[in-house]
């Protein structure tokens, strides 16, 4: 059994939470207790059908404001996969929310009302599925039911939005008519839709091939804390010094020849160490710790690589930045940290050359600053070297945090573009 | 574990996320420790911080909040475990903030030291000057947890403020704080409870015995089986009876209930689980069960 991460985005009116509900209940994931309490608060707020977006509203203020503030994760599994759900809000910080829970998703779930059609919204949820690179994409077309389960109105959609996603960098796309209500073609495929020749929606989270989706072709491996044993009486590790981390491309294997970054110089790795004992291969998500044949001054943030395969490194960076704060802005000339793999410098603002309509995917070339989830393109120079790839070849060294020096808040994401 | 497309189980990704999360703390933070109930939970973070950082020894003292009013199997399995890891262990106590006048213990039938541990971890936390908590806490126990970090901030007063968390993506963590304020760090926050006993039976950890079916004088009282116990306050309308039961979370006995079960296997526990149709908290927690948002409320104070 693997596990699958999958965000869903739209709103509360497009049946998000009905289908996260079908989701859970169908997998015995909502217990009774939940579904009692659940019931109760519906009952005394005299809503008469059990609302199940208080399943996933956790927060006081969310279930007052009947709104979903935050992220969410929950949890489900079926024999074949463990589910992870980020389920992004529809209407509040959408952008903040759906980059967030995006960030870390294999496939993203987008839930479209056959009655309204692809609007503004699902193309900006397309979008930025597409910038933060999830490998998998599903357009659910829900609420089908509605349109007398039509053949013809499912066609004009995947049509529309066809037309719109060739825009964007999605590389695998997947239409599925559906009534989270009902519960057509959610767990198994419905009678209502004869015409509808693919999966139902759980049989397509079951069954995504998602294990080419990692990049293991370059070895990329960031250095995040040494170990050094200092128990006094335990002679058999006197002298071990050895590299953890968490492997972020590539497939390691002892012997190998590596080349340690900044230095420059190579070596070889004399062994691939695990509590439970040394392994043959390492490759993402392992985290291990890495031992070499020659002694080289190694420490956090630095990384490992293939001499004939190495990341840019780089002290001028581009990247498309998605800014997150409330209240400060992002201008050419902010100072800013910035944390990459296992690395923190100082970057320096040098230019915003666009800030992007996610609407429209209109470039505003005249814009001085960027805002709470507004998302443009931007040159950073950093104090130190960073080791990076695009973010479009690797997830891992092509992304980036900035927090404000002054607050220490998260304010923004980055992705670096065009690494050379 | 290997295959040839390189596949990895859920355990294993869990696992490796959770280690990459501590080597993480312990790379950025000067003063962190893990908190160690005994709980099934925090043994298995034990486990990891062991794999984090072996072969050196785990690089933070362990902290107990302890209520007085917890099991003596726990009490004892936390004892022995830490001294067969060489790690030192911080036990603060509740009694203490109660005798220093810190706290005042409720009173009645349904007196529980269980809020009083907020004010006694967060006077350990600033007399020990630890800037990164690990707790055990999971995703899928409580609604308000679902949308806690892995990383989560306090300020200096120990509170959470839900509606202002940072942002986190990908695997990068922001470790930024003020003197004063600290983290508190879930490395287990996507595992499921079904997650924690899969890990444990493939692991071979072991787990205090309370976990698995013996034989106790309880009584009922909501729905939920107590303890008989000196520090429990019994009604004379709540007669003791003796069952087959175990425990699925521990906490304290006050507000800690026992499930009827003979499961007496690891195996067995996972069986039950996996039919089961009531969530652990739900089932075993009164602390939770007093409002919608107690679990918030807790938090927001600084509670785990």
């Amino acid at each position: 059994m693997d596990i699958l991460r999958f965000a869903t985005a739209g709103s509360v009116d497009d049946g998000k939470s009905t289908l996260i509900g079908r989701l859970l209940y169908d997998s015995k994931a909502i217990f009774e207790d939940q579904l009692e309490a659940v019931e109760r608060t519906s009952r005394d707020r005299g809503t008469e059908y059990t609302d199940l977006s208080l399943l996933t509203d956790g927060l006081r203020a969310e279930r007052e404001q009947g709104i979903t503030i935050d992220v969410a994760y929950r949890y489900f599994a079926t024999p074949r996969r463990k589910f992870i759900i980020a389920d992004t809000p529809g209407h509040i910080q959408y952008t903040r929310n759906m980059v967030t829970g995006a960030s870390t998703a294999d496939l993203a779930i987008i839930l479209i009302d056959a009655r309204k059609g692809v609007l503004e919204q699902s193309r900006r949820h397309a979008f930025l599925t597409s910038l933060l690179r999830v490998p998998h994409l599903v357009l659910a077309v829900n609420k089908m039911d509605l349109v007398d389960y039509s053949q013809e109105r499912f066609e004009e959609i995947r049509e529309e939005f066809t037309a719109f996603a060739s825009k964007l960098n999605v590389s695998d796309l997947t239409f599925i008519p559906i009534s989270a209500l009902n519960g057509d073609n959610v767990v198994s495929r419905s009678q209502n839709t004869p015409w509808y020749l693919g999966t139902s929606l759980l049989h397509h989270l079951e069954n995504v091939h998602i294990a080419s989706d990692r990049n293991l072709t370059d070895v990329r491996f960031p250095v995040q804390y040494v170990i050094r044993p200092q128990r006094a009486n335990d002679h058999a590790f006197h002298d071990y010094r050895g590299y953890a981390g968490q492997v972020a491309g590539g497939v390691l294997k002892p012997g190998d020849e590596v080349v340690h970054l900044p230095s420059g110089l190579t070596t070889r790795i004399a062994s691939i160490d695990t509590f439970d004992g040394p392994v043959e291969e390492a490759f993402p998500p392992m985290s291990v710790t890495l031992r070499f044949e020659d002694d080289i001054d190694i420490s956090r943030g630095d990384m490992i690589a293939r001499p004939n395969n190495q990341p840019h490194v780089a002290q001028e960076l581009e990247a498309m930045v998605c800014w997150m704060a409330d209240g400060i802005k992002l201008t050419p000339r902010s100072k800013l940290s910035i944390k990459h793999t296992t690395r923190t410098a100082r970057a320096l603002v040098r230019d915003l050359h666009y800030r992007l309509d996610v609407n429209t995917l209109h470039r505003d070339e005249e814009a001085t600053s960027l805002g709470l989830n507004e998302i443009g393109r931007v040159s950073l120079r950093i104090t130190q070297p960073l080791f990076v790839d695009d973010y479009a070849r690797n997830r891992q060294t092509g992304g980036f945090i900035l927090v404000d020096e002054a607050t220490n808040g998260t304010v923004g994401a980055g992705m670096v573009l065009d690494a050379s | 574990m290997l295959q040839r497309d390189y596949t990895t189980s859920q355990l294993d990704v869990l696992e490796a996320e959770a280690i990459h999360i501590m080597r993480e703390v312990a790379a950025e933070f000067e003063r962190p420790c893990l908190l160690f109930s005994g709980g099934k939970d925090s043994i298995v973070m034990l486990r990891l911080a062991e794999k984090a950082f072996w072969p050196a020894a785990i690089p933070f003292p362990l902290m107990h909040v302890d209520t007085g009013h917890n099991f003596k199997e726990v009490i004892e399995f936390r004892d022995r475990r830490s001294v067969e890891l060489g790690a030192r262990l911080i036990v603060a106590s509740v009694q203490d903030s109660i005798d220093q006048g810190r706290v005042v213990e409720e009173t009645g039938r349904r007196a529980s030291r269980n809020r009083l541990q907020t004010t006694t971890l967060l006077d350990a936390i600033e007399e020990h000057e630890f800037d990164a908590v690990f707790g055990g806490a999971r995703r899928d126990e409580e609604k308000a947890r679902a949308k806690e970090r892995v990383f989560s901030f306090r300020d200096d007063f120990g509170q959470w403020d839900p509606k202002n968390q940072r942002p986190e993506l990908w695997s990068l963590y922001n470790a930024r704080i003020r003197k004063g304020e600290h983290i508190r760090v879930f490395p287990l926050s996507n595992w499921t409870e079904l997650d924690v006993w899969d890990y444990i039976r493939r692991e071979g950890i072991e787990i205090p015995s309370i976990y698995f079916a013996h034989t106790r004088k309880v009584f009922e009282r909501d729905g939920m089986l107590l303890p008989d116990s000196e520090v429990v306050q019994r009604g004379d309308d709540e007669p003791l009876f003796e069952a087959v039961v175990r425990y699925r979370t521990v906490g304290d006995m006050t507000c800690t209930g026992a499930v009827q079960s003979p499961a007496a296997t690891v195996e067995e526990i996972i069986e039950e689980i996996a039919a089961t149709r009531i969530t652990e908290r739900g089932a075993t927690r009164a602390d939770d069960r007093s409002s919608e948002a107690a679990m918030e409320d807790r938090k927001r104070e600084g509670y785990f």
